[in-house]
């Protein structure tokens, strides 16, 4: 495959992110209108951070006059989760790669574009990535852009249907490997069961989304890597 | 006084680069510890199915909605439905039921 048909081929997979990311920037754009952020600020945000909870809470610490410290540590605790994935997307990337690709492809490294780039097999090309990163991103700006502009163009139910869209394709990405693995499907119900009683259980739903994310991974992977290491073949 | 807006997003967006750009970088060579490269192997599947369960469930403004669209995609993604068929045939399930009066 040449270079253009892996950004295709990445534009044509990111498809479902960039109907998921209107929904959901969409919503982060009337936000960031009753925040006091003009149109052009609110893309701004959007298109340099290109994350969704980092976002939302970072509007509450700037209509709170948060101090920097504050905003740079609450981004950090937020954000921590995509050094998991960047960590586990550095071992799809070919030793060939020009180095600076690296530089290029860490602003894309969101849940979605990860989830369905890990999804790929062999190498990731960076070129797949940039046309995920490509609608992605426009599908979150011009979203945040509509948002803004009129809290009024997108039906209600329409943004209500559409936020599921992201759920649905994550969904399509573990499902079809855990059908040829007995394993994954055993990690996915426990990782599914473990995540509702952090949601649900006293002291334990005190903890952040973002950390839940990162301990159970933590937890979970460890113990199957411990229990159940995968051979070369299996990858 | 309070950090002017710009600072405030070049703050957001520079963290949010660095935990993002530092292990792609730092970690150039292929590991070769099975332990770690099982590890990496298995968290795809982790970090998705915390993310999916049970944050669906309130997703969408109704409940049972959510969880028409879950089943949905569920039961797609196990005949191996793409991508984009699996979202928006349960984006489809959760307009349609939020129609439903009395919903």
């Amino acid at each position: 495959m040449k270079r253009y048909d892996y950004f295709a081929a990445g534009i044509g997979a990111g498809i479902p992110i960039f109907l998921g990311y209107l929904a959901v920037s969409f919503t982060f754009g009337i936000m960031a209108k009753n925040c006091g952020l003009s149109a052009g600020q609110a893309v701004l945000l959007s298109a340099s951070n290109l994350t969704s909870a980092g976002q939302f809470s970072g509007l509450t610490l700037i209509t709170a006059g948060a101090p920097l410290t504050e905003m740079a540590i609450t981004q950090f605790v937020i954000n921590l989760r995509y050094c998991l994935m960047s960590c586990s997307l550095s071992q799809k990337i070919e030793s060939t790669t020009p180095f600076f690709h690296r530089f290029l492809m860490a602003y894309g490294v969101t849940d979605e574009i990860f989830g369905v780039s890990v999804s790929r097999s062999g190498y990731l090309s960076p070129f797949y990535f940039y046309g995920l990163v490509l609608i992605s991103a426009l599908g979150w700006i011009s979203g945040t852009f509509l948002g803004v502009v009129s809290g009024s163009i997108l039906p209600a139910r329409i943004v209500s249907a559409l936020s599921i869209a992201l759920y649905g394709m994550f969904i399509a990405i573990i499902i079809p490997p855990a059908r040829k693995s007995k394993v994954i499907a055993g990690i996915i119900v426990t990782a599914m069961l473990l995540s509702l009683l952090f949601t649900a259980a006293p002291l334990l739903r005190e903890i952040s989304s973002g950390f839940r994310i990162i301990i159970l991974t933590l937890v979970i992977s460890g113990a199957a890597a411990f229990l159940f290491p995968v051979s070369d073949a299996e990858e | 006084m309070k950090p002017n807006i710009y600072t405030y997003i070049a703050v957001m967006a520079i963290v949010t680069y660095l935990i993002r750009l530092l292990p792609l970088t730092l970690i150039r060579k292929e590991i070769k510890n099975k332990f770690i490269r099982s590890f990496l192997h298995y968290v795809p599947y982790v970090t998705l199915s915390v993310m999916i369960f049970p944050a669906i469930l309130t997703a969408t403004s109704n409940r049972f909605a959510s969880a028409a669209g879950f089943v949905t995609a569920l039961a797609l993604a196990y005949t191996r439905r793409s991508l984009i068929t699996v979202a928006l045939c349960s984006s489809a399930v959760v307009f349609l039921t939020e129609l439903v009066p009395g919903m």
